[in-house]
């Protein structure tokens, strides 16, 4: 878990891990490979939840999710585990609207569900509760339970600390780029990150 | 990842100074030489004589820029800051030194053929090669990110450079179809001397500009690459 | 490459949900054609002997329309990164983008003919020499306008940075297009037409390679 105020960094260290940006210093792992040498390799394991949706307005949800199935080329991810993933995260029944018309906690559902198809190694996930409404936050209770339970490991940048303490098993609290505070979740004060 | 920006030889600014200086006087000395002493040319007269200025300045443009083709190769290759100095630099010495090429060839056909701009092959590549890195110049103005920028601007100077003999070939073409007088290109090989005390003078010049212009780059880029301060 | 084919397919549908703006686009490239013919005047020599070139210019201007809204709905939500990411070749990206372009900036050239031919009162020539030339030029424009339409929208000012990176370097296909398309619509005494139709397939083969083999660095952070 990642904790930190506004401008800490998470964002930027969860794209660094991701190798959607390339650090000016020093070195990154994720999963025994380096960010910058075996980008392809990791980029392959590793799947991002970012702000932005990472989605075309103009297509729907279940075009979007089978464009990303195409592109990763394996012929177990079809219409129907996409519909699937769809279901899982309660946009089945939107599922062949335009996107552009999702409302923002929608967009995160579908952002979701990418992550959910494509099954990664490690997933990053920047405030996966931003912009959810009550029975979101539990959909992403259920994602994470699930993530785990298929072995990912999971980064998981939030401000929701008590949320974060309850799924993760280690935290990190940054502050201006740094790290201010390791060890593990459950001992993370209540207020880490929000004081200064 | 750290990639020093400059070195100590770029940091040294008297030896570009001193190159710089050399080539002034011998720029100095070539076109008076070419300019005054030079004797006068049988068909042309005295507007003849820019060729004196006029030739090396179009070798040197050409090397800027064939220069700044080997900067932004090696700028993609490498990484780092050290080529996208040079890169920068050199593009800005060459369309400085193109634009006078251009002015120069309409100062000489003017009185030679009435028009100010003769669609000369070479001269109208010119143009077009100003302008193309001056669209590259004003790109790296336009993006923040050091990193982006450097990459940008070695991937479209490439692609400007290898238009090159494209360009210059469908000018000709089209000046033949529509048959345009060509512009001479010989300078009477007795006066060889002022021409090329100018081309050595205008390479010292274009050396010592770029290594100066690298190192202004080169001192902008520290100052925004800033490394964040150690969290507390 | 089939992911080359997933990005093409991607990219036709893409053009096909906004194609609104398709017609947008023509209708600029037409108002530019009318403008022109108004900067001549209404002598008709004049007009027909300058029809292929101000085709053309209309087509280029067009094209910077075109070219710089193709990355817009990659670039709002950051769709282009989330598919870098997955891993997805940059360089299948590219020729999908590049080739759905084409397609867009040829039927462009194509739909402009009619208009050019009654405005000017020019003789189109020979339909299928002047669809090939349409087709080369605007192979000409698309793939290095897609790799500078990636980079500049990306950056603010982008409106003034494409047309200012693109047209200086096109101009040879500018010349040969003109070239090519005078020839074909009021003769060719000299056989000239193959010289210009070379140039036009050299220019697009190594800026089809050239910019494949560059776009992973523009579209890479």
């Amino acid at each position: 878990m990642l904790a930190g105020r506004n401008g800490s960094g998470k964002s930027t260290l969860l794209r660094v891990l991701a190798t959607a940006l390339r650090p000016d210093l020093g070195t990154a792992r994720v999963a025994g490979l380096d960010v910058v040498h075996d980008r392809d390799e990791v980029r392959s394991r590793v799947a991002l939840l970012d702000h932005k949706s990472q989605v075309y307005d103009v297509f729907s949800a279940l075009e979007n999710l089978e464009l990303v199935a195409r592109f990763l080329g394996d012929p177990k991810r079809d219409r129907a585990r996409c519909m699937a993933v769809l279901e899982e995260v309660g946009l089945a029944d939107r599922a062949r609207g335009p996107v552009a018309e999702f409302s923002a906690g929608m967009r995160k559902r579908l952002a979701l569900a990418r992550v959910l198809l494509k099954a990664p190694d490690v997933a990053l996930l920047d405030e996966p509760y931003g912009e959810l409404d009550p029975p979101g936050f539990r959909l992403v209770d259920g994602v994470l339970d699930r993530l785990r339970r298929q072995g990912s490991t999971v980064v998981m940048a939030t401000h929701l600390v008590d949320r974060g303490r309850e799924h993760c098993d280690r935290a990190l609290v940054l502050a201006a780029g740094g790290v201010e505070w390791d060890g593990a979740a459950r001992q993370l004060p209540a207020d880490a990150g929000i004081v200064a | 990842m750290a990639t020093a920006v400059m070195d100590t030889k770029t940091s040294d600014t008297s030896t570009p100074y001193m190159v710089a200086g050399a080539g002034l006087l011998l720029l100095v000395v070539g076109s008076y030489w070419g300019l005054a002493y030079a004797p006068r040319e049988t068909y042309m007269g005295d507007v003849q004589r820019i060729m004196y200025v006029h030739v090396p300045t179009a070798w040197n443009a050409m090397l800027a820029f064939t220069f700044a083709f080997g900067c932004a190769i090696a700028s993609l290759i490498r990484g780092g800051y050290r080529w996208d100095t040079r890169l920068e630099a050199s593009m800005e010495v060459g369309v400085v030194l193109s634009t006078l090429l251009c002015i120069q060839g309409a100062i000489w056909a003017k009185p030679t053929w009435g028009v100010w701009w003769d669609w000369d092959p070479r001269l109208t590549t010119t143009a077009v090669l100003v302008l193309a890195f001056s669209g590259i110049i004003a790109l790296r103005s336009f993006v923040d990110d050091p990193g982006r920028r450097a990459v940008w601007s070695a991937v479209a100077a490439i692609i400007a450079y290898v238009d090159v003999p494209i360009v210059y070939f469908s000018v000709k073409w089209w000046n033949s179809l529509h048959q345009m007088q060509s512009t001479p290109e010989t300078v009477s090989k007795a006066f060889h001397w002022p021409l090329r005390i100018n081309a050595i003078g205008i390479l010292l010049l274009m050396w010592g500009l770029i290594a100066l212009r690298a190192r202004i780059a080169a001192l902008r880029l520290e100052r925004q690459l800033q490394p964040p301060p150690e969290a507390a | 490459m089939t992911q080359a084919l997933v990005a093409l397919r991607k990219d036709a549908l893409l053009q096909w949900r906004t194609r609104g703006r398709f017609v947008a686009v023509f209708v600029f490239g037409a108002t530019a054609l009318l403008l022109f013919s108004f900067a001549i005047g209404p002598s008709a020599g004049a007009l027909r002997q300058h029809a292929a070139g101000f085709l053309w210019l209309a087509l280029m201007l067009a094209s910077t329309l075109a070219l710089g809204d193709s990355f817009h709905g990659e670039m709002e939500n950051r769709a282009l990164e989330g598919l870098v990411l997955l891993p997805a070749s940059p360089v299948a990206l590219y020729y999908g983008k590049a080739l759905a372009n084409w397609a867009q900036l040829a039927l462009l050239g194509v739909a402009l003919v009619p208009f050019m031919v009654v405005l000017y009162d020019a003789p189109p020539g020979g339909a299928l020499p002047l669809i090939g030339l349409i087709l080369l030029g605007t192979a000409g424009l698309s793939f290095p306008g897609t790799l500078y339409a990636a980079m500049t929208v990306q950056v603010r000012g982008s409106q003034t940075l494409l047309p200012l990176l693109l047209f200086p370097l096109v101009v040879p296909v500018l010349l040969a297009a003109v070239s090519a398309t005078s020839l074909v619509m009021t003769g060719d005494p000299m056989d000239q037409l193959r010289s210009w139709t070379l140039l036009l397939v050299c220019f697009d083969l190594i800026y089809a390679s050239l910019c494949g083999l560059l776009f992973g660095r523009v579209v890479e952070s």
